[in-house]
C-alpha cells in the first residue's frame, strides 16, 4: 500500500487539465485578501508565481538569498524556452512536444504532468511577449525559433544567449508591479532554514536575516518552494555558487517526500575545468549544437592544433553513432559519448578530458555575421574565459553537472506530501523523468508559476478562508527557531581547522567520481562510505571565523553544506536502488552492447519516492508506478 | 604571483571602515579575481580572521551580484566585464591592488565590499514594467516588431542591474540604469502606452532617492559590463521631456 496519491485526473490526456481546472475550488476576491502565501525563491518559477498570485489578490511574502529577486540563477539560462506554437509550420503540436519530453526523459516522467506543460507552453510565450520580453525576431517582425537536442522541429524561442535573463526579468518586472501595488512584499537576503508545521499543515518558515543574523519567523496559509536545484553537490557545476538544495531538504525533513534524487543532468557542453582553484564551470549553450559539430581526432593522443587536423582525420562521433539526430542528440547521450571518447584516450586539451565543438563549416556556409548574430555573446563569453577565439578555432568542451530532474515529490496540484506545502520549478521532481530536454525548464518553471500553481493552490486555500491570521507566537515556531539557533551555535562552536569551502570541494570530488556520469554498485558503496566519513569530519573539524551578527558567508555555506551531505547520501541510495540505466542515470552494469542505457521497465517503471524517517535512520522507499496510456514505451533510439 | 591587497573593511553599516593591507602569495594567473579573493579568505580563516564579505553568485557575468571597485574602476580593468569575469592575467607579480565597495551615497555599505542596492529595486517598482495581466495576452505573433527595434530593445534589456554605472559617475547618477529599462519598453509597442508615465515616475523616484543628475560625462557607458549605450539616455531624455509637456498640458486644462 502506498501513501502516495498523485491525484491525476481521469479522462483522456488532452482533457485532463481542462476538466481538472473546472473541478478546482475557487476563492472569492474578498477572501483572497485574507490569505497569506510564502514564496521561497524568485527564479522563473517563484517570480512568476508570486506575481500571478499577487495579481489575483493574495498577500504574498517573497524570499530569496540574493539582494534582489532579479539575480536568481534562472538569470543564467542561455539557450531558450520551448513552446508548441508551430510557427514554423514544421508539423509541431502539443502532442509532439509532450512525446519528445516523455521520450527524452526515457519514460520515467508522468504523462499527465508533461502533457499539461506542453499544453500551457503557448500561453507562456504570449504572456512573456506581452510583458515586453525581447525575443529574437525575423526581419518580417515575427518571432523566430531554433532547435534543441532530442527533437526534429524548431520550437525554441530565444533572446540571443540570454534567454533566462530576459524571461526572468519579464517575471521580475511583473513582481515589481505587484510590489508597487502592495500585494507582494519582498524579503531579500534571507536564508530559509526551517519549515514550520502546525497540525500537520505547512504554516510558515524560520529564516536567517543575512545582514544582521537575526532569526526571523514568518507565517502563512500556504508555503511554496521555488528554490531551484541541488547540482552544487558536485561543487563545480553550471549553477550559481550559492545555489543548493538545502531549502528542499529542510522540507524533506519535515515530511515532504523526495523523488528520484539521483536523476541529475550532466550537460555535455561546458568549458572544461582549467585549474584546481576553479570555483565554477561555465555552460556553452546546447543551442550551439545547431551549427557546431562535435569531434575528436581519429588518432589516439593526437596533440596537433585542431586546425591542422584534416577532415578525414576527425571523428565526428555523434554524427557517426546517431545519424538521425547527429549533433542534436539529447544531453545524457552526448555527455556519455564524450566521456567514452575521452576515457578511450581520444580526448583533447591539456588534460585529455575535452572534445571539440567546431563552427568552421557553419561559418563557411552561413558567413561569420550570421553566426555572430546567433551566438555572439556565447562566443565572447568563451573568449573571455579561455582566451581562445571560437571564430577561428574550435571550442573545447566537456560535460558538467547542470540540472536536477529529481526533487520534492508533488501531486498533480504541485503539492508535496505535506498539506499546504507546494514545490514548483526545478525544486520539484516534475516533468523531466530521467533526463530533461533543453529549453524545457524555463518552460516548466513558467508554466508552474503563471498558469498552474495559481489555480491549484486555490483548491487548498478555499478551505482556509476562515482560519484567520496565523500567529508566529506558538510552540511550533518556538521549537523551529530553537532548532535553527542550535544548528548555528553548533556549527560556530566546532572551531576546527578546515573551512566550509574546502569541505565542499571534497564532497564535490567524491560525488563526481562515484555518482556522476557513470555509476556502478561498488563505486556507489564506496561513495556512500566516503561521504559519511567526510560528514563526520565536517562536524569535528569545521572552522568558521567571524560572528553571527553580521554577514557571515562561511556560515551560510556551512548551513547549505550540512544539507548537501545528506542530499548526497540520499542520492547515492537512490542510485543504488535503481538497478537499471535510464536517461542520465547510467549504471555501468546495465547497458546495451552498443553502450546505450538499458532500462528495466518491468521492475523500475516507477518514481522512487523517499520518506525521511529520522536522523541516522534509513529513509523509506515508496513507489509511484508510472502508467503509460498514450505513448508506446520503447527503447529510446536517436540513430 | 605575489600581491599586496588594500581592501576596504567595515564590519557594520554605521561603523567607520578602513583599508587593511594583506599580502598574498601563490596567486595563479589562471585564477579569476574572485578565486583570488576566495584564496585570500581561506588564508584569513586559517589566521582566525573574519573573511572579506563580497557579493557574488553566478560567477559568469549575468546575475549582477559582484560589485567591486578595483584600482579605482568599477569591475576593475578591462571593458565590458564584471568583477567575476576579471582574470588575474590583468595583473603582474608585485602589484598592489586596491579593492573598495561601490562608493555611492544611495548604496550604503552593509559590510566590507557589500553595499545595499535596494534603491534600484524602488526605482523599478516605480515603473519598470508593462501592465500586462496574466492570461489576457494575445497570440505572441499578433504583435509584429521590426527586427532592428527588437534587437535594440534587447541591447537595453541586457542590463544586469549591477550599479557600476552609478559607481563610475562623478554625480552618482543612475541615468544609464533607468534609461536601459525605459528605452527597452519605449522601443516596443507593448510598452508604449504607459511610456511617458514610466519615464516620469522612474526619473522622479531616482531623484527622490538621492541619485545625482546626468551631465553626459559618459563614464557610465565606459564601465558598464553590458555595454549599455548612451543613446538610451538620449531616448530617456526625449521621453522625459515629452512626459513633462504632457503633464503641464494636463495641468493647464
Ligand atoms: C547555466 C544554465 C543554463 C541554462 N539554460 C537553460 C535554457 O536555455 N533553457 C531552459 O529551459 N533551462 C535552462 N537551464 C535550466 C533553468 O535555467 C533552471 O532549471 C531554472 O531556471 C530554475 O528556475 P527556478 O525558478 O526553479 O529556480 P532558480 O532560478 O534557481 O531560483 C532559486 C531561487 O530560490 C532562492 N533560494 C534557494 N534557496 C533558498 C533559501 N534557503 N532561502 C531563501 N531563498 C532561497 C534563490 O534565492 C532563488 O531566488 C539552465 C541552467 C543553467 C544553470
Ligand atoms: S546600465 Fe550597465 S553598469 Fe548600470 S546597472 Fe545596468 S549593467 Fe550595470
Ligand atoms: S557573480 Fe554574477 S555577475 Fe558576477
Amino acid at each position: 500500500m502506498t501513501v502516495l496519491n498523485s491525484k491525476i485526473p481521469d479522462g483522456p490526456l488532452s482533457e485532463k487539465w481542462t476538466n481538472h481546472k473546472n473541478s478546482l475550488k475557487l476563492v472569492s476576491p474578498a477572501n483572497k485578501k485574507k490569505l497569506d502565501i510564502i514564496m521561497i525563491g524568485t527564479g522563473v518559477a517563484g517570480a512568476a508565481a508570486a506575481a500571478s498570485l499577487g495579481e489575483m489578490g493574495y498577500n504574498v511574502k517573497v524570499f530569496c538569498y540574493q539582494d534582489s529577486p532579479r539575480r536568481a540563477h534562472s538569470v543564467a539560462a542561455q539557450g531558450g524556452i520551448n513552446a508548441a506554437k508551430n510557427y514554423r509550420n514544421d508539423n509541431d503540436s502539443v502532442y509532439r512536444l509532450f512525446y519528445d519530453m516523455i521520450k527524452g526523459g526515457d519514460f520515467r516522467a508522468r504523462e499527465a504532468n508533461v502533457y499539461r506543460d506542453a499544453e500551457v507552453s503557448n500561453a507562456v510565450i504570449d504572456q512573456l511577449v506581452a510583458q515586453g520580453v525581447p525575443f529574437a525576431r525575423e526581419y518580417g517582425g515575427d518571432l523566430t525559433t531554433r532547435s534543441f537536442g532530442g527533437v526534429q522541429v524548431s520550437r525554441t524561442f530565444y533572446a540571443q544567449g540570454q534567454t533566462g535573463q530576459q524571461v526572468l526579468l519579464g517575471s521580475y518586472n511583473a513582481l515589481k508591479r505587484q510590489e508597487a501595488k502592495g500585494t507582494v512584499k519582498m524579503y531579500p537576503r534571507r536564508q530559509m532554514l526551517e519549515i514550520v508545521k502546525i497540525d500537520g499543515k505547512a504554516r510558515g518558515i524560520v529564516c536567517r536575516n543575512l545582514i544582521n543574523g537575526e532569526i526571523e519567523r514568518y507565517s502563512a496559509h500556504a508555503v511554496v518552494l521555488a528554490s531551484g536545484g541541488y547540482g552544487t553537490i558536485y561543487f563545480l557545476s553550471t549553477l550559481a555558487v550559492n545555489s543548493s538544495g538545502a531549502a528542499a531538504y529542510a522540507a524533506y525533513k519535515k515530511g515532504a517526500f523526495f523523488a528520484n534524487p539521483s536523476f541529475i543532468q550532466i550537460h555535455p557542453s561546458c568549458i572544461p575545468q582549467l585549474n584546481d582553484y576553479q570555483s565554477k564551470l561555465t555552460l556553452m549553450s546546447e543551442s550551439l549544437r545547431n551549427d557546431g559539430r562535435v569531434w575528436v581526432p581519429k588518432g589516439k593522443g593526437d596533440k596537433r592544433h585542431p586546425n591542422e587536423i584534416s577532415a578525414e582525420e576527425r571523428d565526428y562521433y555523434l554524427e557517426r553513432r546517431y545519424p538521425a539526430f547527429g549533433n542534436l542528440v539529447p544531453r545524457d547521450i552526448a555527455s556519455r559519448a564524450a566521456k567514452e571518447r575521452c576515457d578511450a584516450g581520444f580526448g583533447v586539451g591539456e588534460t585529455g578530458y575535452a572534445v571539440y565543438l567546431d563552427f568552421s563549416d557553419a561559418i563557411k556556409a552561413q558567413g561569420k555575421k550570421t553566426i555572430k548574430n546567433k551566438y555572439g555573446n556565447l562566443f565572447d563569453l568563451y573568449n573571455k574565459i579561455t582566451g581562445e577565439d571560437p571564430y577561428t578555432q574550435p571550442m573545447k568542451i566537456y560535460p558538467a553537472g547542470h540540472y536536477t530532474m529529481g526533487g520534492l515529490w508533488v501531486d498533480y496540484n504541485l503539492m508535496t506530501t505535506v498539506p499546504g506545502l507546494y514545490a514548483i520549478g526545478e525544486a520539484n521532481f516534475s516533468d523531466h523523468g530521467a533526463n530533461r530536454l533543453g529549453a524545457s525548464s524555463l518552460m516548466q518553471g513558467s508554466c508552474d508559476g503563471y498558469f498552474i500553481l495559481p489555480y491549484t493552490i486555490g483548491d487548498y486555500l478555499a478551505d482556509e478562508i476562515n482560519t484567520g491570521k496565523i500567529s508566529t507566537d506558538t510552540t511550533e515556531f518556538d521549537l523551529a527557531e530553537k532548532e535553527v539557533k542550535n544548528k548555528i551555535d553548533n556549527l560556530m562552536s566546532i572551531k576546527g581547522n578546515t573551512s566550509a569551502h574546502t569541505f565542499h570541494k571534497k564532497l564535490g570530488k567524491i560525488m563526481w567520481d562515484y555518482c556522476g556520469m557513470a555509476r556502478n554498485e561498488n563505486g556507489l558503496l564506496k561513495g556512500l562510505e566516503e561521504v559519511t566519513k567526510l560528514e563526520e569530519e565536517f562536524y569535528k573539524d569545521l572552522k568558521i571565523t567571524g560572528d553571527t551578527k553580521t554577514i557571515n558567508q562561511s556560515l551560510e555555506r556551512a548551513l547549505r553544506l550540512a544539507a548537501s551531505f545528506e542530499i548526497s547520501r540520499l542520492l547515492i541510495r537512490d542510485a543504488l536502488n535503481r538497478k537499471e540505466s535510464c536517461g542520465a542515470h547510467f549504471r555501468e552494469e546495465y547497458q546495451t552492447p552498443e553502450g546505450e542505457a538499458l532500462r528495466n521497465d518491468e521492475d523500475y517503471s516507477y518514481v522512487a519516492v523517499w520518506e525521511y524517517t529520522g536522523d541516522g535512520k534509513e529513509p523509506k522507499l515508496h513507489k509511484e508506478q508510472l502508467v503509460f496510456e498514450n505513448v508506446k514505451v520503447t527503447q529510446r533510439s536517436y540513430k | 604571483m605575489k600581491l599586496t591587497l588594500k581592501i576596504w573593511r567595515q564590519r557594520l553599516p554605521k561603523e567607520k571602515g578602513k583599508f587593511e593591507t594583506y599580502y598574498i602569495e601563490n596567486v595563479s594567473r589562471d585564477m579569476t579575481f574572485l578565486e583570488m579573493m576566495d584564496s585570500l579568505n581561506e588564508k584569513l580563516i586559517q589566521e582566525d580572521k573574519d573573511p572579506v564579505a563580497f557579493d557574488h553568485d553566478c560567477r559568469e557575468g549575468i546575475c549582477g551580484c559582484c560589485s567591486m571597485v578595483i584600482n579605482g574602476r568599477p569591475h576593475g580593468p578591462g571593458t565590458e566585464i564584471t568583477t567575476c569575469q576579471l582574470n588575474m592575467k590583468a595583473f603582474k607579480d608585485g602589484d598592489t591592488i586596491v579593492v573598495e565597495p561601490w562608493r555611492v551615497k544611495s548604496f550604503p555599505v552593509i559590510k566590507d565590499l557589500i553595499v545595499d542596492r535596494s534603491a534600484f529595486e524602488k526605482i523599478m517598482a516605480a515603473g519598470g514594467f508593462v501592465n500586462a495581466d496574466v492570461g489576457s495576452a494575445p497570440d505572441a505573433n499578433s504583435i509584429k516588431i521590426p527586427k532592428d527595434k527588437s534587437d535594440e530593445a534587447f541591447d537595453a534589456a541586457a542590463c544586469i542591474g549591477c550599479g557600476a554605472c552609478v559607481a563610475a559617475c562623478k554625480n552618482s547618477s543612475a541615468m544609464l540604469f533607468v534609461a536601459a529599462k525605459v528605452s527597452q519598453f519605449a522601443l516596443l509597442p507593448q510598452g508604449k502606452t504607459e511610456g511617458l508615465k514610466r519615464a516620469w515616475d522612474m526619473v522622479m523616484k531616482m531623484d527622490e532617492l538621492g541619485f545625482g543628475s546626468c551631465t553626459n560625462t559618459g563614464d557610465c557607458e565606459a564601465e558598464c559590463p553590458q555595454g549599455i549605450s548612451l543613446t538610451h539616455i538620449a531616448r530617456l531624455n526625449r521621453e522625459f521631456i515629452r512626459a513633462g509637456f504632457h503633464k503641464a498640458a494636463a495641468e493647464n486644462k
